[in-house]
């Protein structure tokens, strides 16, 4: 299938998203979504900052997703692509929506059927990049490979993230400052930047 | 006359907005398209690559086009969606007569009658002035230049004006002043190269989202950012130096940052002297603006000031981008000047990596603005006052150069002269007036009063509703052209699908009534492109010279950049290189301007500023995106957004209900309490019309030398709605 080149990985730099939702519009024009988006964008902490960042699957080495489907429903295919549940074996029990340490898989409830992001296999798998990533106005979502991100950018792509004690590894990569080894859950630092203290001191 | 024909409610449920989701017959429908149709946004001075998918003549999707070197894929919302404004269940489809009740559908047969005995009689009565044109920057170069001709010749009127009155004409009549020429004096590949950015009063973020990616990319090779602006937006947030400045006090904070890059020592000395003429006036000016003095009035600590200042004369490279955050005000020249005296005064402008630029924002607000279609404006951005423009434009059209009209009112203005009987019939396209212009309901009052309104469009916009004869016109989807984005980059719209049913494309619609008026002379076009002929010949010789752009050229070069004054011609991307400028003695002009606050001034009754501006998912008046299903998802409603502090001392919770009142009037919008933005400033989004629109409560007053509105600053009071009841 991949003609021109392996596929890649998503990179989330959650510093640079502007909210815009670009992607969570992208992923719902995507083939098969039916007008429905894979990504959530959150707020990170409405009212006080607006930052926001986007969430897609990371794609795990180890999914918890697929361990805890009492349906078998959940294929990681050659690739590595953690597909959507298979809709013939799908019960929509939502196992691996609490499962999953980033909060990825939606259950369409009416369909009773789990969807979540498949990386695009209809187009990565011919070389595109991700609708998502493809139309990022601001770079928070890149698709390429990790040599590719590294030369572009000054902050580090990180694989490993840590969920109490457990240490998840995955294909997807979060892009953070080179001081930072693993990523525990919550991407938003308690440091506030410093255009948000400029804006504290002229208003004091 | 034009009071609503019936009630709000009854044309809400005829001819919407309502909202589409889907493409026709759903997305399982959708399939494998039969075509991609390599275009750009409709929307906004980006004017990203894009490609339409269609699938049984219909547009049903939009894919990146990756290869367009400006946004190389990139979108925002806006332009993912666009595509669902096609196939729309509003969309007007026939012409239609005011009648009892509504709308009736006539024949175009009928509909250029009328048209046509209307507008006669009027001119007939009251003179060929008495008839006015409103126009847009929406519409391709080539419906520009037609809509100018048009007015001035089948028409004889002098009255036509356009929406980039509001938008782009500060900062247009600044460079003029400042440079000879109205046009981003860099290409956005520039921002690549350089060590600082500096944005002033742009949200970048919502308004040109694709300038993100431009920001990003120099600072990941190591450049700095300055954002200017009241409110902490997406790209402030994360800016080396946030100036959250008190809105309308931009001037006094660029003259003070001059002055302290002038006590650095850092005005380039040969630069000045080569290429400018007037600095010592300037640096008299900026002598009263020590950050120490202009602090307080400013908003921003004298020490960020100064700060800001430092980095400017200790980056060897540096591009300055504004928007209508320093643009819509009363002093939106004096403003724009301001900033210009600073890239001046440091010979920063004319490199690579080094530069200036306004980041237009209607979707052809650059070439819109330049082939005719401003009252004071002939083609090739001339000036209809200037006689040796006037001849040569005459010699193009066939015609005695004292029968082209001469300057006429600007878009406000010619409502004013509506107020005043002068002005008794209007003819509008691509403009939605009722909630685009401030004080809205002097604009709503000037709407009933005309004899005579035809607005030509493809929705019944709030202002249309108040038409006695809708043209249906066509989307930007249905038609050939070109535009001139933000980077002053001339590229091609395709026509992907033909107008529907009975909808016409526009620019047949204004030749076709040409024609009923006797100038069939003037208007016998078969094609865009043959205007387009017209209009390369037209701006020959002119400042924005077209004359060597061909639509092939555009497909060759992935646009071209104007000035092109030959067929060998590449265009020009960077402008000023060398120190050379477009007066006529090739030297850019500082102009010293001084500070003097907003009209509408805050006291005790109002005492609160509210500044307004856009949203990601919505553009201008809304006409096309309020009717965009996902759009309107995304942000509902408009919002007054305030920080906690105002809030607090108001008794105003997040969510709650309040009223904003201005000297004009008040709208009751829910509260979004942020610690994003000023404690003295609150902040409504102005897509929306009726009894939730922004421009209920913004002031009539006007930049003297533009005519833009101070749409940035007027004064308000805010109360919970609860306690209104209660009391």
């Amino acid at each position: 299938m991949s003609d021109s080149r392996a596929i890649a990985s998503l990179f989330i730099d959650p510093s640079r998203c502007i909210g815009c939702r670009a992607c969570v519009h992208a992923c719902s024009e995507c083939a098969g979504h039916g007008g429905v988006s894979m990504i959530h964008l959150d707020a990170v902490d409405p009212g006080a900052s607006v930052q926001t960042a986007p969430t897609v699957c990371m794609h795990c080495e180890d999914p918890d997703c697929v361990s805890v489907c009492p349906a078998d429903a959940i294929k990681v295919d050659a690739n590595g692509i953690v597909l959507s549940a298979l809709a013939e074996r799908c019960i929509g029990c939502g196992n691996c929506a609490l499962a999953c340490g980033f909060g990825v898989p939606k259950i369409d409830e009416k369909k009773a059927l789990m969807q979540k992001c498949d990386l695009c296999y209809d187009r990565t798998s011919l070389g595109s990049a991700p609708m998502c990533a493809t139309v990022c106005p601001s770079g928070a979502l890149f698709y390429g490979t990790t040599e590719e991100i590294a030369a572009l950018r000054r902050e580090r792509p990180q694989s490993r993230f840590t969920f109490d004690a457990e240490l998840v590894t995955t294909r997807n990569g979060v892009l953070l400052p080179a001081s930072i080894d693993a990523l525990g859950v919550g991407l938003r630092s308690a440091v506030k930047t410093s255009a948000e203290l400029q804006l504290e001191e002229a208003i004091a | 006359m034009a009071e609503l024909p019936a009630s709000e409610a009854e044309l809400v449920a005829r001819y919407g907005p309502s909202l589409a989701f889907e493409p026709p017959g759903g997305f399982a429908a959708r399939g494998t398209p039969d075509r991609l149709v390599k275009t750009h946004c409709c929307f906004c001075g980006q004017q990203c690559g894009m490609q339409l998918a269609v699938k049984d003549e219909r547009v049903v999707g939009v894919e990146p086009w990756e290869e367009f070197p400006f946004n190389r894929g990139k979108l925002c919302p806006k332009g993912i969606k666009r595509y669902l404004q096609s196939n729309h269940a509003d969309r007007l489809l026939h012409p239609l007569a005011r009648c009892d009740g509504g709308f009736e559908e006539i024949s175009w047969n009928r509909a250029l009658d009328v048209a046509t005995e209307r507008i006669t009689a009027i001119q007939r009565e009251h003179g060929r002035d008495a008839v006015a044109v409103l126009s847009g920057a929406s519409l391709t170069n080539e419906k520009a230049y037609l809509m100018g001709k048009f007015a001035r010749l089948a028409l004889g009127t002098r009255n036509i004006d356009y929406n980039g009155r509001l938008c782009m004409v500060a900062a247009g009549s600044a460079n003029l002043k400042a440079f000879g020429i109205d046009r981003a004096a860099n290409p956005w590949a520039d921002l690549l190269e350089t060590d600082l950015i500096l944005v002033a009063g742009s949200n970048v973020s919502e308004c040109s989202p694709i300038t993100t990616d431009y920001i990003w990319r120099a600072r990941d090779r190591g450049a700095r950012l300055i954002v200017v602006d009241p409110r902490l937006t997406p790209i402030a947030r994360t800016a080396d130096l946030f100036l959250p400045v008190r809105p309308g006090r931009d001037l006094a904070l660029f003259n003070a940052i001059l002055h302290e890059v002038i006590r650095l020592g850092g005005v380039d000395r040969a630069f000045v002297a080569a290429h400018t003429t007037g600095f010592d006036a300037v640096a008299e000016t900026v002598r009263d603006y020590a950050p120490d003095a202009v602090a307080a009035e400013v908003g921003v600590p004298a020490h960020r000031i100064r700060e800001a200042a430092a980095m400017w004369v200790a980056a060897p490279k540096s591009m300055l981008l504004h928007a209508r955050g320093i643009e819509h005000h009363t002093k939106g020249v004096d403003n724009v000047l301001s900033c210009i005296n600073l890239v001046l005064a440091t010979g920063r402008i004319g490199i690579p990596g080094t530069g200036y630029a306004t980041i237009t924002g209607q979707g052809n607000g650059q070439g819109g603005r330049e082939h005719g279609q401003r009252c004071n404006q002939l083609p090739g951005a001339r000036d209809i006052e200037n006689p040796v423009h006037r001849a040569e434009v005459a010699a193009v059209w066939g015609v005695p150069e004292e029968s082209i009209p001469r300057k006429g009112a600007t878009a406000p203005e010619i409502f004013e002269k509506i107020h005043s009987g002068e002005i008794r019939g209007l003819i509008s396209i691509c403009f939605n007036p009722l909630v685009s212009l401030p004080d809205s309901r002097f604009t709503r009052e000037a709407l009933e009063k005309l004899d005579f309104f035809m607005p030509i469009d493809f929705f019944l916009s709030e202002t249309a509703r108040h038409a006695d004869l809708v043209l249906p016109g066509s989307l930007q989807e249905e038609d050939e052209g070109t535009v001139t984005s933000a980077e002053g980059r001339v590229i091609r719209i395709r026509q992907a699908v033909t107008p529907p049913s009975e909808a016409r494309r526009d620019w047949e619609i204004i030749c076709a009534l040409a024609r009923r008026l006797g100038a069939e002379r003037h208007f016998d076009f078969d094609s865009p492109r043959a205007i387009f002929e017209e209009l390369r010949r037209a701006s020959r010789g002119g400042t924005a010279d077209y004359s060597g752009i061909t639509y092939e050229k555009i497909e060759e070069q992935m646009g071209v950049f104007w000035p092109c004054p030959s067929d060998e011609h590449p265009g020009t991307p960077r402008l000023f290189e060398k120190g050379r400028f477009y007066h006529a003695d090739g030297r850019a002009r500082f102009h010293a301007v001084t500070y003097r606050p907003p009209v509408d001034a805050v006291t005790g009754e109002y005492p609160v500023i509210l500044t307004t501006g856009r949203v990601v998912s919505q553009f201008l008046s809304g006409n096309q995106t309020r009717r965009i299903g996902p759009l309107v998802e995304q942000i509902p409603e408009p919002y007054v957004e305030m920080h906690p502090r105002l809030a607090g001392e108001l008794g105003i919770d997040d969510g709650m209900l309040v009223r904003v009142t201005s000297r004009r009037g008040f709208v009751d919008l829910v509260a979004r309490v942020v610690a994003t933005i000023r404690p003295d400033t609150v902040f409504i989004p102005y897509h929306w019309g009726g009894n939730r629109s922004a421009n209920r409560l913004t002031v009539r007053a006007y930049d003297p030398v533009a005519g833009i509105p101070e749409y940035k600053v007027a004064a308000v009071r805010i109360e919970p709605i609860a306690e209104m009841a209660a009391s």
